[in-house]
């Protein structure tokens, strides 16, 4: 993991750079600056957004519906994940409809949902549900199957019943593949709410990107799109920091094995 | 009333393609409370079979347990198993202090006093100051040590042990075993132990029961009547240790002969 003290300067002086290149580059010809304007430009553009409240208003949006999509699936898909783990009978049951459904572009499912929910909050919420819910349901009955008989079978000498076993045990155990399957629905659940959010709505960035897309206003538009893939960066290293702390058990026990 | 009765077990495992195996042949045999009971056969006996369906983990195809005057159909709420691999069974997220507690967890426990009991415990079978680090810190002795504290905390009547220095080395065979000793006067909890070497069911038992190869049954009985405590100098240089040591080496040797 990149700590303080190994900063990639490399890293960081070519994305500069490359920034850079984009700011002249753009500078030299009027007729690509109302395609691709200067870097400066669209800060400022960010900036005075930011500053009249406009895309702050759209941001908490898009992190409301964010929030409510992927915490909504990742209940659902762990508990779900683990009865389907666990119990044989409920897998073979419900194998064949996953292996259909999963492989399906999520964004495929965006006007079936507008179809039954409209174009309103709901709609978007359950689009981001139906994404994510995947990743963490895979990796969770991955997870559960892979679980040493010998872990089960010490939880029920303990006397624990099944349920205590399923939380006890069984949760924290597949609790690596669960945290695996939470960081690949993380940004996927970012791409539906923004895709959903083009695709209908009046609110939200995603709304707000091609909306000014549409009104020829390209600096407000990359404006959109650098604070979507700013939310994404912090989200992620949110998640990053909270898997560190949560699977503070597992990260000396992982440099052990590394070496 | 014995504590613990097998009566006529038998064990028949079915395999993929309609073959059997039949692992225990017919096993009766009765266990007094206190009682430091080993089962020594060669291996692939059927010794775990036993066991398991002792701790009501598997089902036996014939016969019964019966604790208590009870018959045994689950894991019985007095009686627990500590696992030959003991990396499999203990809990990996939680430290040793942790995984001890979960023994007094599982019998809900979990107060003041129980902190203090988890501790005394730990200190009891000389991990103190280990009580922080998690299990894949410490050796595979030092495991063994917290899986049997763990299993102590749960404060069982019959304390069953799978081969539970199997895979250690010869030395901190030795030392366990002492530990087990100790804890067992100490505690005067019963305990039934499999191992398929001869001399430590000899320094360990009261009692020792043969089991013949596949389909087991009990092929003799010893009482092994050494001063205690017993001591892995001077218990084992005595005469009569080398000579019950070789009276079941070849009781072995000839019933696993091919005939």
């Amino acid at each position: 993991m990149n700590v303080g003290r190994d900063f990639n300067w490399a890293g960081w002086m070519l994305f500069a750079l490359l920034l850079l290149l984009w700011e002249f580059g753009s500078r030299l010809s009027p007729a690509l600056q109302s395609y691709l304007p200067p870097v400066s430009r669209i800060l400022r553009s960010l900036g005075e957004l930011i500053i009249s409240g406009q895309l702050v208003r759209h941001l908490m949006i898009t992190l409301s519906r964010f929030l409510q999509g992927y915490l909504l699936a990742a209940s659902i898909a762990v508990i779900l994940g683990i009865v389907l783990g666990y119990f044989r009978m409920a897998h073979s049951l419900f194998e064949a409809v996953i292996e259909f459904l999963r492989p399906m572009p999520s964004v495929a499912i965006i006007p079936v949902a507008v179809l039954l929910l409209g174009i309103g909050d709901a709609m978007i919420v359950a689009v981001t549900v139906y994404a994510s819910v995947w990743p963490v349901l895979i990796n969770t009955i991955d997870g559960v199957r892979h679980l040493e008989r010998t872990l089960i079978d010490t939880g029920r000498t303990f006397g624990l019943n099944r349920r205590k076993i399923l939380w006890l045990v069984v949760l924290p155990a597949a609790a690596p593949y669960i945290v695996t399957g939470l960081r690949i629905s993380l940004s996927i659940a970012l791409i539906l709410v923004t895709t959903a959010e083009m695709i209908a709505g009046s609110r939200g960035l995603g709304f707000f990107i091609l909306d000014q897309e549409r009104s020829m206003n390209s600096s407000n538009m990359y404006a959109g799109v650098v604070l979507v893939s700013a939310l994404g960066y912090v989200l992620n290293r949110l998640f990053v920091l909270g898997e560190g702390w949560a699977m503070q058990w597992r990260r000396g026990m992982l440099a052990r094995e590394s070496i | 009333m014995a504590l613990l009765e097998v009566q006529n077990l038998a064990k028949t495992y079915r395999q993929m393609g309609g073959d059997t195996t039949d692992a225990i042949g017919e096993i009766s045999c009765k266990i007094e409370p206190g009682e430091f009971v080993s089962f020594v056969g060669p291996s692939g006996c059927g010794k775990t079979t036993l066991l398991m369906s002792i701790a009501g983990l598997i089902a036996p195809s014939a016969g019964q347990v019966i604790i208590h005057g009870k018959e045994v159909s689950g894991p019985p709420p007095n009686l627990v198993l500590v696992f030959q691999d003991f990396n499999k069974s203990l809990f990996a997220w939680r430290s040793v202090l942790g995984n001890v507690r979960f023994g007094l967890e599982a019998r809900a426990r979990r107060s003041r006093r129980g902190e203090d009991k988890a501790r005394s415990l730990i200190d009891l079978v000389g991990l103190k100051g280990f009580e922080n680090h998690y299990p894949w810190e410490l050796s595979g002795g030092m495991q063994q040590r917290v899986a049997i504290a763990r299993a102590l905390a749960y404060e069982p009547e019959v304390l069953l042990m799978d081969e539970p220095f199997g895979s250690l080395d010869a030395l901190t065979r030795l030392e366990l075993e002492d530990t087990v000793l100790q804890l067992w006067e100490e505690l005067r909890t019963t305990i039934l132990f499999i191992t398929h070497d001869i001399e430590e069911a000899v320094y360990l038992s009261d009692r020792i029961l043969l089991l013949s190869q596949r389909p087991s049954r009990i092929i003799e009985e010893l009482s092994i009547d050494f001063a205690r405590p017993r001591n892995q100098v001077i218990t084992r240089s005595q005469p009569r240790f080398m000579e019950i040591r070789n009276r079941i080496y070849q009781r072995i040797r000839n019933e696993s002969a091919p005939s």
